[in-house]
């Protein structure tokens, strides 16, 4: 600081941070004023409420099952609810940490469910944008001494003011390999959490069993992320209703025969390795495409609309699933 | 003397808040920011130490501002200014560049005259901070 920060003489006043009054942002003095203690707050009549509600209703009504899940996820919404209205009240207390763990099986909506987590926490404002920066470890982890802290930084700068969603956590981690860098992501990780000032919420996902042992194994990051949440496995009702939902979104339907034919490729597919929930299904409907397609090019006539939008029976048992019991290949 | 450089040179020093406020309009412009920093601020050099490298694809100034600190903590006698490139065809420039750390003491300039043949006048202008070496300038005291 010198004596030019201060113009005068030739100098004409100029709105700095630490100027006139006049130059503060209109709605600054609007938020800051401090209720009485007798004053009475409807949290519904929030602005941010309405979009909070908004947000959840939309996860209620687009992801199906997860009970748990939403319920935490409402937890949290009503925690920074009532502590933006604290704040009204002139209560001030240590920012809520968010860091969180989804754990559960594969395809069971762990990111979507974090697209979703990142648009409540910026309605509420806990974090500036809706964003959400997906890494994992090749992400994080360098090839060489010195190469790892530069590249989480920059990993960290990316997701700044968002969500930092770290996908199979559990990689992060090598018992079996003492020098490797995984440790120092970790530490680098530890030391961001740990920052007061910092918005960026790290949401660490991955499989229920290998997140165990990674949180077993760090207990220091453990203890940092408050959160846990478990994604159960979808139940068959669940799956039949999330493949509606699927076929619907992309403007297919299922015809009577087809919905039979697709419970009972469900069912078959459920008890061979590899399933993968949610995913599965998505992969057996593109699948069917492919055969309705294929179908639809052989039948060498004028298409209707009609044609375009069905998915048959026929479409669904040309699955491999179906082709023969010892057959695992699915 | 209070050095003159790059954009906003006129207007007081920056706060954090209005450094992170403007990284953040480059950033919106899709321009990458880098840090440099020298101790060597000549008005004709214009290649400055690069603080590491230019940092792409960045949405929020948080990381532009660790980076910021992290070289004021390193050379903290030294200039430190922020340089916005805008790489779109056509322009391709550094479009805005400012100071974001000047030394507690600048000693300003030494303006040289030099007689050159038939009496024509040339200058040369001489950081007084430079006749010391690298390393050890604006060093205050």
């Amino acid at each position: 600081m010198t004596v030019m920060d201060t113009p005068n003489g030739f100098g004409y006043p100029r709105p700095s941070a630490t100027g006139p009054a006049g130059s503060e942002p209109e709605e600054q003095p609007a938020k800051s004023v401090t209720l009485a203690d007798d004053a009475e707050l409807d949290l519904s009549a929030d602005e941010a409420a309405a979009r909070v509600e908004q947000t959840l209703a939309s996860l209620d009504a687009e992801l199906v099952g997860l009970a748990p899940v939403k319920r935490r996820v409402r937890e949290i919404a009503s925690l920074l609810q009532v502590d933006r209205a604290r704040r009204r009240f002139g209560l001030t207390s240590s920012r809520p940490t968010l860091h969180m763990s989804f754990t559960g099986g594969p395809g069971t909506g762990k990111t979507t469910v974090a697209l979703r987590m990142a648009a409540i926490l910026h309605a509420l404002g806990y974090i500036r944008a809706p964003r959400v920066h997906t890494v994992t470890r090749d992400d994080l982890v360098g090839q060489f001494i010195g190469h790892t802290a530069p590249k989480t930084k920059e990993a960290i700068a990316r997701a700044a003011g968002g969500v930092l969603f770290i996908d199979e956590a559990y990689y992060l981690f090598r018992p079996e390999n003492e020098r490797d860098y995984g440790q120092e992501v970790i530490e680098i990780l530890l030391t961001e959490m740990e920052n007061e000032r910092g918005d960026l919420v790290v949401i660490f996902a991955g499989y229920p069993d290998r997140m165990a042992t990674f949180f077993s194994a760090n207990p220091g990051l453990s203890s940092r992320v408050p959160h846990h949440i478990a994604f159960d496995d979808y139940s068959y009702p669940e799956l039949l209703q999330i493949a509606g939902l699927m076929v619907a979104s992309e403007n297919f339907r299922f015809d009577e025969a087809a919905h039979q034919a697709f419970s009972e490729y469900l069912s078959r597919r459920m008890e061979q390795p590899r399933f993968s929930n949610a995913r599965s299904v998505r992969n057996a409907i593109e699948r069917s495409r492919l055969r309705q397609a294929r179908r639809l090019v052989e039948l060498r006539r004028p298409l209707r609309k009609e044609d375009l939008v069905t998915l048959t029976a026929d479409d669904i048992y040309g699955s491999s699933v179906f082709e023969d019991s010892t057959d695992k290949s699915g | 003397m209070k050095l003159r450089h790059g954009t906003f040179s006129y207007l007081p020093d920056l706060t954090d808040e209005e450094i992170a406020a403007q990284i953040r309009y480059a950033l919106q412009r899709g321009w990458p920011v880098s840090v440099e920093h020298t101790d060597d601020p000549h008005p004709r050099n214009i290649y400055w130490e690069m603080w590491g490298l230019p940092m792409f694809d960045l949405a929020e100034p948080d990381g532009v501002l660790a980076q910021i600190n992290e070289c004021r903590a390193t050379f903290p006698n030294h200039y430190v200014r922020v340089l916005a490139y805008d790489a779109s065809l056509g322009r391709q420039t550094t479009a805005m560049q400012f100071l974001v750390q000047r030394p507690a003491d600048e000693p300003g300039f030494l303006l040289t005259r030099i007689e050159g043949v038939d009496r024509t006048q040339q200058y040369a202008v001489t950081s007084y901070a430079t006749s010391r070496p690298a390393g050890s300038r604006y060093v205050s005291g």
